[in-house]
This record gives C-alpha cells, sequence and structure tokens, in this order.
C-alpha cells in the first residue's frame, strides 16, 4: 500500500469516526428534547421511552471509544490528526454525560408530574432551549471546524448558570412561603440542575473544537480569552 | 547552547542545497532532523562536522559554532573537530577488525591510549553503547560477525571512545528491526547525560519518542523549529502539519 493510500485510508477512518460521534450528538440531542417534552407537556410515555432507552448511547459511546483506540494505535497519528481523535474521545464521554441527564431530568420530571405544579414554567423551558442551541452550535462547530462557532457556545454558558439561579432563587421563595411545593420544587431545581450540566458538557465540546482545530487549550482560562 | 548556526547557506557546485539556516541546538539534548528525502537534512547534519569538505564543488557560506567556536574559520583543524563532533551513519560501517581494534582504533592513532589504559577505555566505551556484555567474551572476534543492531552500537562505541562532545546519527536505526532500534533508541536516551546529540530520522514516531526538539526542513529550508512536544501535537506552520500527518512527502 503506497503512503498515498495508506493516507486516505487513514482519512476514510477519521470520516467514520466523526460520523459515529455525530450520530452520538443526534442521540444525545433527542433524548434532551424528549425530556423537556415530556415535562412541559405532561407527556408521561416521552418521559418512559428518555428512562428505558440509554442503550443506543451507550453502545455507541463504547463504539466510539473503540474506534478511537484502534486509530491511535494503528495509525499514531499526529498533530490535527491525533487532537482529532483525543477530542472525540472527550466530546464521546460528554455526549454520553448528556443522555445519562437526560435520563435524570425525565426521572425528575415523572416525579413533577406527581405533585401539584408549582409554577408555570418560563425559564426552566428558557435554560433547556439554550442548553440544547449551545449543544447543537459545538456540534456544528465540530463539523465545521469553526473557531468563532465555537467560542459563541462559550459565551452562552454564563446565560444557563444565570438563569439556573434565577430559578433557584424563586423556587426557595416559593418553598419558604408554602411546604406543600418543597418536593415539587425540589425536583425542578433538580431539573434545572441538569440543564445546566448539559450546558457545561456543551462548552466542554467547544472547548475540545477549539483545541482540534486550533492546538491552543482554552479550559480555565475562557475569561482571558473570550471570542 | 552547544552549537549555534546562523544564515548558513549550502552549494553543491551551482546547486543551493541549504538555505539561511539559523538555528540553535542546546547542549545534554537530543534534536532531531525530520523532512521528506532531498530536503536537506542530512546535508546540514554533515555542515556540523565538515563532513562535507571531501565533495568537490561543496561551498559553504554563513557559520556554525560549537562552543563558539566556528568551525568554518580559517585555522579550524577539521580532525580536530572531527574528534570533537562524532557521527554515526545509516548503514553500520565497522572496519573489517575485531570488535576490540574496532574502538581502539580511535584511541591508537589520535595517541590517546595504550596498553592497559587502552583496553579500559575500549571497555568503558562499548558499555556506554551498551554492547559490553553481549561482547565481553569475544573482543576478539571479527566485527562483522556481529548482527546488524550490534554493529551499529559498535560504531556508536567506536565514536564514543574519542570522547567527543557532540554525537551526530544519520538514520542509526533504519536498517535495524525494531528490538535494535528500540536498543539504539534507549542508548541515545542514556547518551544524553553526558553528550549532545543530532540525529536525522524518517521515522517521525522515533523522533518523537528520543528527541527533545525538532527541525523541520523543505527543500533546503528550515520551516520549523521547536521543542518536540508541540511540534507533534500542534505543529505552528502549515507545511509542518502536512508533512508529520503524512499528507505529503
Amino acid at each position: 500500500m503506497t503512503t498515498e493510500q495508506n493516507v486516505r485510508h487513514f482519512q476514510d477512518e477519521l470520516e467514520q469516526l466523526k460520523a459515529r460521534l455525530l450520530a452520538m450528538g443526534g442521540l444525545a440531542e433527542d433524548r434532551v428534547r424528549t425530556a423537556m417534552r415530556g415535562l412541559t407537556e405532561g407527556d408521561q410515555a416521552a418521559l418512559d421511552r428518555v428512562i428505558t432507552g440509554d442503550d443506543a448511547i451507550n453502545q455507541l459511546h463504547v463504539e466510539i471509544d473503540d474506534r478511537c483506540v484502534k486509530l491511535l494505535a494503528l495509525h499514531q497519528p499526529m498533530a490535527i490528526d491525533l487532537r482529532a481523535i483525543v477530542s472525540a474521545v472527550k466530546i464521546n464521554n460528554d455526549l454520553e454525560r448528556v443522555g445519562d441527564l437526560a435520563v435524570n431530568i425525565a426521572e425528575a420530571a415523572a416525579r413533577y408530574m406527581t405533585h401539584v405544579p408549582v409554577k408555570p414554567l418560563i425559564d426552566i423551558p428558557r435554560m433547556a432551549v439554550i442548553a440544547q442551541e449551545m449543544l447543537r452550535d459545538a456540534l456544528d462547530a465540530y463539523v465545521r471546524r469553526d473557531l468563532s462557532m465555537a467560542g459563541n457556545v462559550l459565551n452562552r454558558d454564563d446565560e444557563v448558570d444565570a438563569l439556573k439561579t434565577l430559578v433557584f432563587k424563586e423556587l426557595l421563595g416559593y418553598m419558604q412561603r408554602d411546604k406543600t411545593t418543597v418536593a415539587a420544587s425540589l425536583d425542578l431545581i433538580l431539573i434545572s440542575r441538569h440543564l445546566e450540566r448539559i450546558g457545561d458538557h456543551a462548552t466542554n465540546v467547544a472547548e475540545d473544537v477549539i483545541f482540534m482545530v486550533s492546538a491552543r487549550d482554552v479550559r480555565h482560562q475562557v475569561e482571558e480569552s473570550k471570542f | 547552547m552547544k552549537i549555534t548556526v546562523e544564515h548558513l547557506n549550502f552549494y553543491y557546485g551551482a546547486k543551493k542545497a541549504l538555505t539561511d539556516i539559523s538555528i540553535e541546538m542546546k547542549a545534554n539534548e537530543v534534536t532531531a532532523f525530520i523532512g521528506p528525502s532531498g530536503c536537506g537534512k542530512s546535508t546540514f547534519l554533515r555542515t556540523l562536522n565538515r563532513m562535507n569538505d571531501i565533495i568537490p564543488g561543496a561551498r559553504v557560506e554563513g557559520s556554525v559554532k560549537i562552543d563558539g567556536a566556528d568551525l568554518y574559520a580559517s585555522g579550524t583543524d577539521a580532525v580536530l573537530l572531527r574528534r570533537k563532533v562524532g557521527m554515526v551513519f545509516q548503514k553500520s560501517n565497522p572496519f573489517p577488525k575485531s570488535i576490540f581494534e574496532n574502538v581502539a582504533y580511535g584511541l591508537r592513532i589520535n595517541g590517546m591510549a595504550k596498553g592497559r589504559e587502552l583496553a579500559e577505555q575500549v571497555e568503558a566505551s562499548l558499555k556506554a553503547a551498551a554492547l559490553w556484555e553481549e561482547v565481553k567474551d569475544r573482543l576478539h572476534d571479527p566485527a562483522m560477525a556481529l548482527s546488524g543492531g550490534q554493529q551499529q552500537r559498535l560504531c556508536i562505541a567506536r565514536a564514543l571512545a574519542v570522547r567527543p562532545e557532540v554525537l551526530l546519527m544519520d538514520e542509526p536505526a533504519s536498517a535495524l528491526d525494531p528490538i535494535a532500534t528500540q536498543r539504539i533508541e534507549e542508548l541515545i536516551y542514556v547518551l544524553k547525560k553526558d553528550y549532545t546529540i543530532v540525529i536525522v530520522t524518517h521515522n517521525m514516531q522515533q523522533a518523537a519518542r528520543v528527541s527533545d526538539a525538532t527541525a523541520f526542513f523543505w527543500m533546503g529550508k528550515l520551516i520549523e523549529f521547536g521543542p518536540t512536544p508541540s511540534m507533534f501535537t500542534g505543529p505552528r506552520e502549515k507545511l509542518t502539519e502536512d508533512y508529520i500527518t503524512g499528507r505529503f512527502g
């Protein structure tokens, strides 16, 4: 096999890895969306699908890791190729965690539905929209190798964090005024916490994209390197 | 800095083989030269001990300094220089003599040792080259009877015997099997405590494994030079990235 054929073979493998990672991202996004629909529409069947349907994402998690290990062992990649694979390993973990968080949201939503609603849901769906947009943008940035798009994801994390604080303060008020709202309020606080974590994982993905494209490690120094 | 090269141009007759090379190599570090065939890396290596002097029509501009002394200044003794700057080649080239005599040769012709002292220095050099244990009982057997990997370590022992400060290695493991290659790489790691090592290699993984700094050459130019870990994870230049990821070369 010539060097050129070897490189092409390796590039094909990298493309397949990218496609599998995007499939993983699609599944993770879908599960968050379904869990949120279950919550906002009171759709128990949707919540059940999320709670019991973790297998596909778990299988992909293992498959993608396996692909990465084989690519590292067989091709000993360097520079951008090495960074692409190391980033894929990390993004894979983040997406798997997003899938787990969707399950946590669905479980909390299922519990919440057994209580009298505390209040109309406004900020939590807004958080969910932002967190899902962050995740989608981070994955788009991965596909397009787009640094500015990844940078925008990092900047949006603050919005989700601010909403989580707002939700917490508001529900704390309800709980202090009326103890019968405690159980339901706690479930909503947990859901907002899970959404905030999804935003964090999207941020991680965006940081990995920046590392993959530019070889710069921007973790823990977002303030100085804001885009 | 052990070796400082400034604005070096090199010509084979009318053909310019190296263009404006400036680079600094630190003492007790391993510097690797990588690049596609014909990029000038071996030519550049040979300018570091004036091995190119013997090529008709070869011409050098600029300066190469070791410990501040210019190799190409008039009055520099090329023979003394080569004692200070040892070299190991791609193909092991032991003399058709015994193992002992191969290592003793440089010491004898330079009048550096004789008798018991000579034997001690031969032993020390063979130990430094990690060959002693394998040959101590057959020092007077012909060197040609050794395996390829052993012959290469013998050549390293021969180069070390005259106590150089710099060791140049031109593809020292390219003809060896993986185990013999690993021995040479381990040896390089040990030797850098005492020597400044410059190695030319086509094997990028080898450059990544053994060197502290890596220089990438392309068409007679030094394209990028930096710490090995950053060269292989995030090179600054697109050309370097394309080469080390196998997209050309």
